[in-house]
């Protein structure tokens, strides 16, 4: 525990059974969005005039911005709060929340029917749309994300970049690059820290509130004015979870020692977050008194349940427990669940809920538009992987580490 | 198409109105509709379900007549059909519950609203409220996500989504090219009941008003669209509870009305953004400086 560590490129092998698994996955979901591609939207999803948004929206979007949260909240634990003791979980919950927005973007992307003008928003501007502030915010927020990267990556180059052959004369400018982009980044870098927790705040928030306008459409479980609250409470509480999910599984995947000290730590701050999302939660539900909803079994009261009881008393339960928050296994259970109450939430909120008045056929989603869904969620644990190989980001101790003088811009890592 | 200067003048004023005195009001949308607008009076009692408005429609906005043209190939009258991206309009029949033999055609389209929840929604801006009644869509800006039939209370916008390169959201326009010109909307001009009337939209409800009154045994005191969702440009007469005929039941209230206040509450002049800015501003200042504190104890 007092090891002394610092991030560094880990050096385990990319290719192994699972990774192979992952590639498969994601060559079948970058085929069915071909398929979309060439032939429209309707040849691949079960989407309808009654049913205009699906997993897609639903998953893809909602929900993948919601768990990309750890970046906002883990900079505001680390930077904002100065808590040093975190600061092995910055970096990697940096880097998911990154993906986790650029693969967000790409769903986006794929949905709409005019993809190519998935720019118009920034300069076509409709104040009085949530959607609008959504998309303007993800986009702004993703760019803050790749500048808070950028000095993981003029740390790893910085006073190695040798390029090659015709390419060589270019090696003093690179450098200089570098060294400018290192320095004038160190000073500003407290304005897109803050910047990116304002940002988070308002487009988690106002995820939610765009199933407000659908008005009658949503099942009055989910439909309340207070959906913008629940949204960013729900997202607040879901990153640490997250970031503990995903440090947990690294560790076991590259075969380094749990950072348990750091992580057991963050599971004791779960617990109150998860409070207060469930205190509103029920609150609401108490006030518009929708708890008659719950006395019959429909797939809406059956969700709902599901969706409080497993991703938020439970895990809200363990989290509580001593015994649970410094046993790796049971902070990852009890993390998964919040994990998936959350999940349970996004497609709740967008798909479940969603109960239009001509409904002729429900809305399941297709293999398509699973497989596309599986294909970038596979395609963001292969670029993760890629790039905690190739970057200093997740912390090793110290003799670990690998000689920083091993590598070249090229970025072998033999 | 266009914003044109009076628009423009207007809406600026009507926010900074609006924001000066009550801006974050429940159920207030930001834009008011013109007194002049122009609706239909759709008389559900006249109509006899010959489908010529669907037809007529079709020819008007260039649309394949398809397998559901009126003359052959009747559809099943008893499926109720919903407005597609061949279709802008539909005719459906239902019999009455309380008497088999009775039968009631309803015509569906846009409603055309007076406070859109498609136009208040739409990311780009692509739907507006024009200041005659329609509400129409604007292809060059649309990008395709849906929101608006995410929104629609009726159900009524369509998407082409078997189109790969440029889907089209369609739904009734209220034919604003032909309104336009002088003309009046092509469903309206063929009706050989005269069961659609095109007015202006406060003298519609003049004469929803006497037909109630003149003819109380044929009509049900009740004018579909006067205060549903703030209120509709077309506006429905019937002999019976609306309900029977799948109309939704919404409340006054115009849908944007809520997530505008939300909007509208949370970038009030962006205060609330920036001031959480400089708070967190503060916040990491005075950690930095206690732990530069910290450290220079230690030392």
């Amino acid at each position: 525990m007092s090891t002394p560590t610092a991030p560094a490129p880990l050096t385990k092998r990319y290719i192994t059974p699972g990774v192979i698994v992952l590639i498969l996955l994601a060559l079948n979901g970058l085929t069915f969005v071909l398929v979309r591609l060439l032939f429209g939207i309707g040849t691949v999803t079960n989407l309808s005039d009654q049913y205009p948004w699906g997993l897609w929206i639903g998953v893809d979007v909602a929900a993948g911005v919601a768990l990309a949260a750890g970046g906002f909240t883990s900079a505001a634990l680390g930077h904002v709060m100065h808590r040093e003791d975190y600061h092995v979980i910055v970096r990697p919950a940096l880097l998911t929340a990154m993906l986790g927005y650029t693969f967000v973007a790409l769903a986006v992307v794929i949905d709409i029917g005019r993809w190519y003008y998935v720019w118009h928003p920034l300069i076509m501007w409709n104040g009085r749309s949530p959607l609008f502030e959504v998309g303007m915010c993800v986009m702004i927020y993703a760019a803050v994300l790749y500048i808070e990267f950028l000095p993981i990556v003029t740390e790893r180059f910085m006073g190695r970049v040798q390029l090659k052959g015709i390419f060589s004369h270019l090696n003093g400018p690179l450098e200089t690059l570098l060294r400018i982009l290192n320095r004038a980044l160190g000073k500003t870098m407290f304005l897109f820290i803050i910047a990116g927790i304002v940002l988070s705040t308002l487009h988690q928030s106002s995820l939610g509130t765009l199933m407000i306008i659908a008005g009658p459409k949503m099942h009055p479980l989910w439909q309340t004015p207070i959906l913008p609250l629940l949204f960013l409470l729900s997202a607040v509480s879901v990153g640490f979870p997250m970031v503990i999910f995903e440090s947990l599984l690294a560790s076991r995947s590259f075969g380094l020692k749990p950072e348990m000290s750091v992580l057991s730590k963050l599971g004791t701050l779960i617990a109150p977050l998860l409070g207060i999302y469930l205190a509103f939660k029920v609150g609401d539900m108490v006030i518009r008194e929708t708890f008659v909803y719950l006395a019959t079994p429909t797939t809406e009261s059956v969700m709902f349940i599901l969706e409080v009881v497993v991703g938020v008393i439970i895990p809200l339960r363990m989290f509580l427990s001593r015994s649970v928050v410094r046993s790796p296994l049971g902070l990852f259970i009890a993390s998964s669940l919040v994990i998936v109450g959350v999940l349970l939430n996004r497609i709740n909120s967008f798909i479940v809920a969603y109960t239009p008045p001509y409904s002729y056929k429900p809305y399941f989603p297709s293999i398509g538009e699973i497989s596309v869904t599986l294909g970038f969620v596979s395609l963001l644990v292969l670029a993760y992987r890629f790039l905690v190989k190739t970057f200093p980001i997740i912390s090793v101790e110290r003799r670990e580490a690998a000689p920083i003088t091993k590598y070249s811009i090229r970025g072998s890592t033999k | 198409m266009m914003t044109t200067r009076r628009d423009f003048l207007r809406t600026t004023l009507l926010t900074a109105a609006t924001a000066s005195v009550a801006d974050v009001a429940l159920g207030s949308p930001s834009k008011i509709p013109s007194a002049d607008r122009m609706g239909v009076l759709c008389d559900l009692t006249a109509c006899v379900g010959c489908r010529s408005c669907e037809a007529a429609c079709k020819r008007a906005h260039g649309l394949p007549a398809g397998p559901d043209s009126p003359a052959a190939n009747r559809p099943d009258p008893q499926e109720h059909r919903r407005p597609s991206p061949e279709s802008l309009t539909v005719v459906n029949e239902y019999k009455s519950s309380s008497d088999g033999s009775r039968k009631t055609y309803v015509k569906v389209q846009c409603m055309h609203c007076d406070y859109p929840a498609c136009e208040s929604a739409c990311i780009v801006g692509a739907i507006s409220k024009k200041e005659s009644g329609p509400v129409v869509w604007d292809g060059d800006k649309c990008i395709g996500c849906r929101y608006c039939m995410v929104a629609c209370p009726f159900q009524i916008p369509s998407f082409q989504y078997d189109t790969a390169l440029k889907p089209d959201i369609v739904k009734c326009d209220f034919c604003v090219q032909r309104t336009r010109e002088g003309g009046v909307p092509a469903c309206v001009e063929i009706c050989p009941v005269e069961a659609l009337t095109y007015g202006r939209r406060s003298a519609l409800i003049e004469v929803a008003r006497r037909k109630i009154e003149t003819y109380p045994d044929r009509y049900r005191n009740y004018l579909y669209g006067e205060f549903e969702a703030g209120g509709t440009s077309w506006l429905y007469l019937a002999n019976n509870d609306f309900k029977e005929f799948q109309f939704p039941d919404l409340g006054r209230d115009p849908m944007p009305g809520t997530t505008e206040s939300i909007q509208h509450g949370i970038f009030a002049y962006f205060v609330p953004p920036l001031s959480l800015y400089s708070l967190l501003g503060g916040l990491m200042w005075i950690t930095k400086k206690r732990k530069e504190a910290e450290e220079e104890m230690a030392e």
